[in-house]
């Protein structure tokens, strides 16, 4: 049975529908790619997961549990943890309590730990007393992915977190994958870096204009199918 | 040697003013929240502590002691019932019921206690003095000053060096990132309130021990209250003592200078610190 899975789901803002019905599923262990241009429902869908937006419960399940009407804090319970857009770091907290704070709520005795997570990520060790908006984008990057691994999670969400870094720094950060892969996490990885995407995960989804226009094995998807699928347009 | 008399007077005083603001300066430093019903929350905790007082025949610092966890639980309610209702991005609506509150608790409070002043007897206390050689103070105001640099220098701890502190903190910068945490910002803000509902009570304590108090006197405690507050820079607890003594200090020289002028010159020194630092004198790096 998926891990996760939304039913049909829905989102809008005010009169904004930015959802239209999506069906997705992640099974335990398994990295998904969701991919689609600026505006496609990428976010909305990360958003709705988590519980920041709330939805209809039948919309999201947890394996056979409706969790769609949880709020955000009672889905980080459950094991769902998320790496969000623009990393987000607390101003007011050093890099070592923006780590402590994501591992506040733990479930259960998992691998991460404080020093689990300096072994990932050694610069944030020699950064731990610094105001967390103090460091570099890339190191900002690694302390909001810190942050959500130290609650342990299942199923860890990363909202385009290459977003804004220069190349080198994006290849160290998907360095860290396969550590989290190997606690045995599913990973749900929203990119627009379509190359990257497909590098790292074992099934993709597309998106366009909040409906999932494309679902496929990432190994097997043609150039073509994706275009297609990106822009709406006849491959 | 009385200028120095009245200058550390008046920081003493400051003390007060200090316990008057700290838990004001705590709530709008984590949720933006200004509590307009703060200074009447203050006079019905006095209140409390006087029933207490007379029910148990307790000694009021022990009725404090007893009054503190009760207050905690007002405030948490009054948080998780009242006011998380009406946080938001705009700031009219908790302004309008603050103040609906303020004005319902000053008649539900006449309803109840009466328009007498009461006051908190603690006997020989309340006239006994220390000789520091150069001057004279009382006991009881260098209490309260100690008092309000304890209950600081505690919120202080609590706020930079515990995981409540941190989750405040969190809660403060980005409610919905903290929320992805695992912290619900709702039950972290009525933890927030019913802590400064104990600041509060120990506030109560030392103003009925110190002068009469009756329903009607918690909107100029809330004035005072909020002149420490920005005095000081918004959100910055050390910055609240130091604005308290500021006023206490103004206070004291207005009055030596002429009794009436008192109040007058705690306002005068509050309108000329706005003038020279606009964000109070110790303002967070981050608002």
């Amino acid at each position: 049975m998926a891990f996760l899975s939304t039913h049909g789901l829905t989102a809008q803002y005010g009169q904004f529908k930015a959802l239209f019905g999506v069906d997705l599923h992640v099974n335990p262990g398994e990295c998904v790619a969701i991919i689609g241009a600026n505006g496609a429902g990428k976010t909305t869908l990360m958003r709705s997961i988590t519980g920041v937006l709330r939805n209809a419960p039948e919309m999201i399940r947890l394996g056979d549990t409706p969790i769609g009407a949880l709020p955000a804090d009672q889905i980080l319970k459950r094991g769902i943890a998320m790496v969000p857009e623009g990393r987000k770091l607390f101003p007011s907290l050093s890099v070592e309590e923006n780590l402590l704070i994501g591992g506040q709520v733990r479930k259960g005795s998992g691998r991460w730990s404080l020093d689990e997570i300096y072994g990932l990520f050694p610069i944030l060790k020699e950064r731990r007393h610094s105001p967390g908006t103090a460091l570099s984008g890339g190191q900002q990057q690694m302390v909001a992915i810190g942050r959500a691994l130290m609650s342990n999670p299942e199923l860890l969400l990363c909202d385009e977190i290459s977003l804004g870094l220069a190349p080198v720094v994006i290849r160290d950060i998907y360095a860290a994958l396969p550590a989290i892969r190997a606690t045995g996490a599913a990973v749900i990885v929203v990119e627009q870096d379509i190359t990257r995407a497909l590098s790292v995960a074992d099934r993709v989804y597309c998106m366009m204009e909040g409906r999932v226009t494309l679902t496929a094995p990432a190994k097997e998807v043609t150039r073509e199918a994706i275009h297609a699928a990106y822009f709406g347009a006849a491959a | 040697m009385i200028w120095l008399d009245v200058l550390v007077q008046g920081i003493l005083l400051g003390g007060l003013y200090a316990l008057f603001a700290a838990g004001l300066s705590l709530v709008f430093g984590i949720m933006r929240l200004v509590n307009l019903a703060h200074g009447d929350l203050i006079v019905f905790a006095a209140f409390a502590i006087l029933l207490i007082t007379a029910t148990l025949g307790l000694n009021p610092f022990l009725a404090a002691l007893l009054a503190a966890p009760l207050m905690f639980a007002v405030g948490w309610a009054l948080q998780r019932f009242v006011l998380n209702r009406v946080l938001g991005k705009d700031i009219l609506p908790p302004l309008l019921v603050t103040f609906g509150l303020s004005v319902a608790l000053q008649n539900g409070m006449l309803e109840v206690f009466s328009a007498d002043s009461q006051r908190l007897s603690v006997g020989a206390l309340e006239s006994a003095s220390i000789n520091l050689g150069i001057v004279t103070v009382g006991t009881l105001p260098l209490l309260t000053f100690a008092s309000a640099v304890a209950a600081i220098f505690l919120l202080n701890r609590i706020f930079y060096t515990t995981a409540l502190g941190r989750a405040f903190r969190a809660v403060s910068d980005d409610p919905t990132t903290a929320s992805l945490m695992g912290l619900n910002p709702k039950s972290v803000f009525a933890i927030a309130t019913g802590l400064a509902m104990v600041i509060v009570t120990l506030a109560a304590l030392y103003l009925g021990m110190r002068a009469n108090f009756d329903p009607s006197i918690g909107p100029a405690r809330l004035l005072y209250a909020f002149q420490a507050v920005i005095i000081g820079g918004l959100g910055s607890l050390w910055g609240t003592l130091a604005g308290g003594a500021i006023i206490g200090v103004a206070q004291t020289f207005g009055a030596q200078i002429n009794p009436e002028w008192q109040i007058l010159a705690g306002h005068i020194a509050f309108l000329v610190v706005l003038l020279i630092r606009p964000r109070g004198l110790f303002p967070r790096a981050v608002d």
